[in-house]
């Protein structure tokens, strides 16, 4: 297999993915980006199991390829960890309880009338992990922005989706092409 | 067949829906539509439901349609088939970097993507911001979702409080705050 060798038995670390992605699947409200805090803490502060500098490329894979965002994280991590098996477990551990809760929902019609609390809930929640994720962010950041040409991609990225509504996957193809130019073919040096 | 029916209408779904949701829904509408498994405040009903539970859109409609049509093992099949492409796909990409890490090329290729991912991540930032913190335009401001924003921020820097501890926190004081 070609998963890069991380330290400790294969049986707990496929343990530990299924754990990690269930309860990811189970607590993080609001897509792809509402997950990267959780990932964040688990594999790369605690674990080590990946660096900060490939979490972010993590999150351009992901982001260009089809499918769903957190499923395809998922799979990327589980694969990197513990190979085809470690894909399969990571994904089956992050899907199981939002099938669940539509199970429920399939069978039970329960009414899901927009309340006071529940909007309270939604507001409180998406303030919060607007928090959670600008600290992950610099976090990786701090690691990735190291001179005025990577702020400079940044800023332009940034500026790409607020200003100009360009889809996410476009921008990550585009700074992809700027890089292989830049550094590639001009070899322009990095001076930090 | 039903079962290969949802497994390859879900297929199909699962290798054009790049990047979430809102590319995802009018997906999964003309499907639908199509097939007519759904009426359209089901299908509305799905939407608000993934909005508000855990699960992203696509698996969530997925799990519903199967079920609606097919029982538990149908909801179990159009799943399936909605995360094979993904599988393939993701797992192949994965091996490919791990390969050619150290390449020239692919150096190059993530010297440039890195720091746009940093943008795209306070893109991110914005946009759950722009929902709670302030709606629509930044000097519209949300007091009581800016104070949970400024509190997870203390709460996290400080004590370093799990994410998962973090978002109970914010929906406890979110549903706290609106009873007051």
């Amino acid at each position: 297999m070609a998963h890069r060798e991380v330290q400790g038995s294969f049986i707990s670390h496929i343990g530990i993915l299924f754990a990690t992605f269930f309860r990811i699947g189970t607590f993080t409200i609001g897509g792809g980006y509402a997950m990267l805090p959780l990932i964040d803490r688990e594999f790369v502060t605690r674990r080590k199991w990946v660096t900060e500098e490939e979490m972010v490329d993590i999150i351009a894979v992901v982001q260009s390829l089809p499918g769903i965002i957190s499923v395809n994280a998922s799979i990327f991590i589980g694969y990197q960890v513990a190979g085809i098996l470690g894909a399969l477990i990571a994904t089956i551990g992050l899907i199981i309880s939002p099938m669940i809760i539509i199970a429920l929902f399939a069978y039970l019609y329960i009414n899901l009338q927009d309340s006071i609390y529940l909007q309270g809930l939604f507001i409180g929640v998406r303030s919060g992990v607007a928090a959670l994720i600008l600290l992950a962010g610099i976090k990786l950041g701090r690691k990735v922005i190291k001179d005025w040409i990577s702020l400079l991609f940044a800023v332009v990225s940034l500026a790409a989706v607020l200003f100009f509504q360009i889809h996410a996957a476009l921008v990550i193809v585009s700074a992809a092409f700027a890089g292989l130019i830049l550094f590639g073919l001009l070899r322009v040096r990095r001076t930090p | 067949m039903i079962y290969l029916m949802l497994l390859w209408t879900f297929f199909r779904i699962g290798i054009v829906g790049f990047g979430g949701g809102y590319v995802i829904i009018p997906l999964l509408k003309s499907e639908i539509e199509l097939n007519q498994w759904l009426t359209a405040e089901e299908f509305a009903d799905i939407v608000a439901v993934s909005q508000m539970t855990p699960g992203p859109i696509g698996i969530n409609a997925a799990t519903f349609i199967g079920i609606r049509t097919a029982g538990i093992l149908g909801g179990i099949t159009a799943t399936v088939g909605m995360v094979l492409p993904s599988l393939i796909l993701v797992v192949i990409v994965a091996h490919m970097i791990q390969k050619f890490k150290e390449s020239t090329i692919v150096q190059s290729v993530l010297q440039g993507i890195r720091p746009a991912v940093i943008g795209l991540i306070a893109y991110a930032v914005v946009f759950f911001a722009s929902m709670s913190v302030y709606s629509e335009t930044v000097t519209n401001i949300n007091f009581r979702g800016a104070a949970i924003f400024v509190i997870i921020l203390a709460l996290t820097l400080k004590w370093k409080i799990h994410p998962i501890l973090a978002i109970f926190t914010s929906a406890a004081l979110g549903v706290l705050l609106y009873l007051i």
